[in-house]
């Protein structure tokens, strides 16, 4: 299922030290407590539609490898924090794959382009939806 | 008792039949709810980003007006807020949360909010339903007129009533206050292993299949485990469990189609407020058969 690391060798450099603490720093997570244990990616509800599971991304944060950025991963996240609920180290992954969506976001990427949704579709979907798929989604 | 209540965008528009059916539970009740002068989006969701300031202007600007009604006399040294939606719970919530421990965030929030009165920090956000708990579920039974028998209910929790764990109105590993109220009303409750299970959420605007699989998953176990109807109190669960199981019919041959209610609808009709206050007609899956076979309407 990663493609996204196959055949691909991690060199720790001081940059990759830079990149976790970013990550540290915009999710307020303390990421090298967790263990690898697996519980999150067994409650996360939306794996079958995920490139890397949730622990995986937790892994690669610890290890500062950029390529994560590259995973769909935090955009089909839903932030229904069962993944939070059920660590046992207490960390909110959640709050991780936030910080990973706004690195990009604060790039002046959008992940949603509204213009792809149909107008009669658009009418339809009550504004709870298109307020936060906007905030979520959109830089 | 008069409560300061904060409606949100989606129940002034799709989601009349929440706001109209809770209003007159909770007044029969012998609650009052007052709509907050000048209230505004709470952002819909929670800034988790630790930087971020800028989007918790809203939700404060929303509790910076539950201070202005107790300082106008509306309300009598009452700082806690009503809220009905999952999301605007959890917004308003967590946002109160956090800038009650960070003092710097505040201030800064001050700064921008220049022609607001300071937030003090008085408010106290809950959901309805914590507040039928608090009330006593007995009390409730006592003013039902038209008791809910045989009908089959399960209740719903969707993510934001219950997690992040310490901002939910019950334990997130064993909910039962939507299950006490059901039992109130005079009707069986169904659980099922996904009440709090995500519905897709905002994936709802641009990946239907991601809120249609989930969908289908949530309703067939409900199904299975034997529910006629689900009870929910949120208006973007209510969207994708009801308006997309057209998508989930579409991508599940042998779906059956279930209604999808608010618990409050289900309050007004065991209280024998009347079919209009319920807005029953506005639930996509019409759930007026259903009711009418166990003569409930």
């Amino acid at each position: 299922m990663s493609t996204l690391l196959a055949g691909r060798v991690i060199r720790i450099s001081e940059r990759n030290g830079r990149f976790s603490e970013r990550v540290k720093a915009l999710s307020g997570e303390e990421i090298d407590l967790c263990f690898q244990c697996g519980g999150c990616s067994s409650a996360c509800p939306m794996t079958s539609q995920m490139d890397l599971l949730p622990s995986k991304v937790m892994r690669l944060v610890q290890l500062g490898e950029e390529a994560v950025l590259k995973s769909r991963t935090p955009w089909i996240c839903s932030t229904c924090f069962n993944c939070a609920a059920r660590c046992p180290r207490g960390i909110d992954i959640a709050n991780v794959m936030e910080a990973l969506r706004q690195m990009l976001l604060r790039s002046k990427f959008d992940h949603l382009k509204l213009e792809t949704v149909g107008r009669e579709e658009l009418r339809e979907i009550p504004p709870i939806a298109l307020i936060s798929s906007l905030r979520k989604f959109t830089s | 008792m008069r409560f300061a209540y904060y409606p949100g965008c989606t129940l002034k528009t799709t989601a009349r039949n929440y706001e109209d059916s809770a209003l007159a539970s909770a007044r029969a009740l012998g609650m009052e709810l007052l709509e907050l002068p000048r209230w505004n989006c709470c952002g819909t969701v929670h800034a988790l980003a630790k930087d971020d300031v800028m989007h918790y202007l809203a939700p404060i600007r929303v509790l910076v007006r539950v201070e202005d009604m107790n300082r106008e006399g509306i309300l009598e040294g009452n700082y806690r807020l009503v809220t009905l939606c999952a999301m605007c719970y959890n917004t308003l919530k967590r946002a109160n949360g956090v800038v009650k421990e960070d003092p710097d965030r505040m201030r800064k929030l001050h700064d921008i909010m220049e022609r607001e009165q300071p937030y003090e920090g008085k408010v106290e956000v809950l959901h309805l339903l914590e507040l039928l708990r608090e009330m006593g579920f007995e009390k409730v039974a006592e003013r039902v007129e038209r008791p809910l028998t045989g009908l089959r209910v399960a209740p719903y929790y969707g993510c934001l009533l219950l997690r992040p764990r310490g901002f939910g109105i019950d334990n997130p590993d064993s909910p039962r206050v939507m299950e006490d109220l059901i039992r109130a009303l005079g009707g069986e409750v169904v659980e099922f292993p996904y009440r709090a299970r995500c519905c897709g959420s905002y994936h709802t605007v641009e990946r239907k299949d991601i809120v249609a699989e989930a969908a289908y998953k949530i309703l067939s176990q409900a199904r299975e485990m034997g529910a006629e109807i689900v009870a929910l109190a949120c208006p973007l669960c209510s969207f994708n469990l009801s308006e997309r199981q057209d998508e989930v019919e579409r991508e599940f041959p042998g779906f059956r189609k279930i209604p999808v209610v608010y618990f409050t609808q289900l309050m007004a009709l065991a209280f024998g407020l009347g079919e209009d206050v319920c807005g029953l007609d506005q639930n996509h899956v019409d759930p007026r058969p259903l009711l009418r076979s166990k003569s409930l309407i």
